[in-house]
């Protein structure tokens, strides 16, 4: 298949996701401030939803159904809720850990190495 | 001058020969979505990061309104853009001393995630065009495809979260709720994500609690102490 040349399906939708999971991976692993380790994270999860939403989507299989039908959108919006309080926690954690080192380098945070 | 957009990328064209907005948009937004999501990574200044990442995830929920996902991609508009990424720019307001604003890494680690950033992304992309079940695509009938035949999905969406399935042609298709397959809902999820977010909220709030004063009250404990020695 020609990307450039079919119209929109789901084909695209995944390239996207892949991208933003792959720079959500990228990001965590390159960042050394916590709070962009967390923003990482929150790309990857995006990339998920992405894919979620795509194959969900009652409109862009043409006249097939969908594959998940309404399970993608609901397993997008659980996904949102739960990066939502996963974001909260770590957030708690990241300014425990600054008020505790005085730095957020996650470099810094190897107390517990043998 | 559509004509010669549509000849440029043959992905705009629509069957009547103007320019499909379905596919504009889903380029527009997908390019944007892309290109903030590496500019996340690629800038160095965390405030910056928080922006691009704002404009990142507010690309994604165009994406979504793109496919049909109305809803979600007004929750993602509300939660993700609205609440989360408030929480992460408080987060970085409170902590971003001078020397953190950038924390630099090494140019070696960069280009050792960069590979393996780009194998991973080599792969994902080489599955994602494989899969025949998800190769069949939208619309012969060009532009206004995704809003003609999209209904409203959030009548659905709330009748499956207090536990009735109204969709009747999900998934597999011919199952209908007739022939004695009972699709169950999604009240237990609800209720255990509900119950989740709440305990989590306060677990946070108890984490990031202030707890200066008992520590500096120890610290000058300690400095009377040695001062007393």
């Amino acid at each position: 298949m020609n990307l450039l040349s079919d119209p929109v399906g789901v084909s695209h939708y995944l390239i996207v996701g892949a991208i933003l999971f792959t720079t959500g991976i990228v990001c965590m692993v390159v960042k050394r401030n916590a709070l962009g380790v967390l923003m990482g994270i929150e790309l990857v999860l995006n990339g998920a939803n992405v894919n979620f939403v795509a194959f969900g989507s009652p409109v862009l299989r043409g006249e097939q159904a969908s594959i998940l039908g309404l399970d993608g959108q609901l397993m997008a919006l659980f996904v949102i809720l739960l990066a939502a309080a996963e974001a909260a926690v770590a957030l708690a954690i990241t300014l425990n850990f600054y008020n505790n080192h005085a730095t957020v380098d996650v470099d810094r945070a190897d107390d517990l190495k043998g | 001058m559509s004509s010669s957009v549509a000849q440029l990328l043959p992905v705009l064209a629509a069957a009547e020969g103007g320019l499909n907005w379905h596919g504009f948009f889903f380029l527009l937004f997908a390019l944007l979505a892309c290109c903030l999501a590496v500019a996340v990574v690629l800038a160095d200044n965390v405030v910056r990061m928080a922006f691009y990442l704002v404009l990142s995830l507010g690309a994604t929920a165009g994406l979504f309104f793109l496919a049909g996902a109305e809803f979600v991609g007004a929750m993602q508009l509300m939660i993700y853009v609205g609440g989360t990424l408030v929480l992460l720019i408080f987060g970085v307001m409170l902590t971003a001393q001078e020397p953190f604003v950038s924390i630099k890494t090494p140019v070696r680690d960069k280009v050792l995630a960069g590979l393996v950033g780009g194998a991973l992304l080599a792969v994902l992309i080489q599955a994602a065009l494989s899969g025949p079940a998800w190769s069949g695509s939208a619309a012969e009938g060009g532009g206004g495809v995704a809003l003609a035949a999209g209904q409203p999905s959030a009548t659905p969406l709330g009748m499956a979260l207090v536990g009735i399935r109204v969709d009747g042609d999900v998934a597999s298709g011919e199952k209908s709720p007739e022939d004695g397959q009972v699709r169950s809902g999604y009240l237990l999820p609800f209720e255990i994500v509900s119950v989740h977010l709440l305990v989590v909220l306060v677990g946070a709030a108890y984490l990031a609690r202030s707890k200066r004063r008992k520590s500096s009250g120890g610290q000058g404990a300690d400095l009377s102490t040695g001062g007393m020695r």
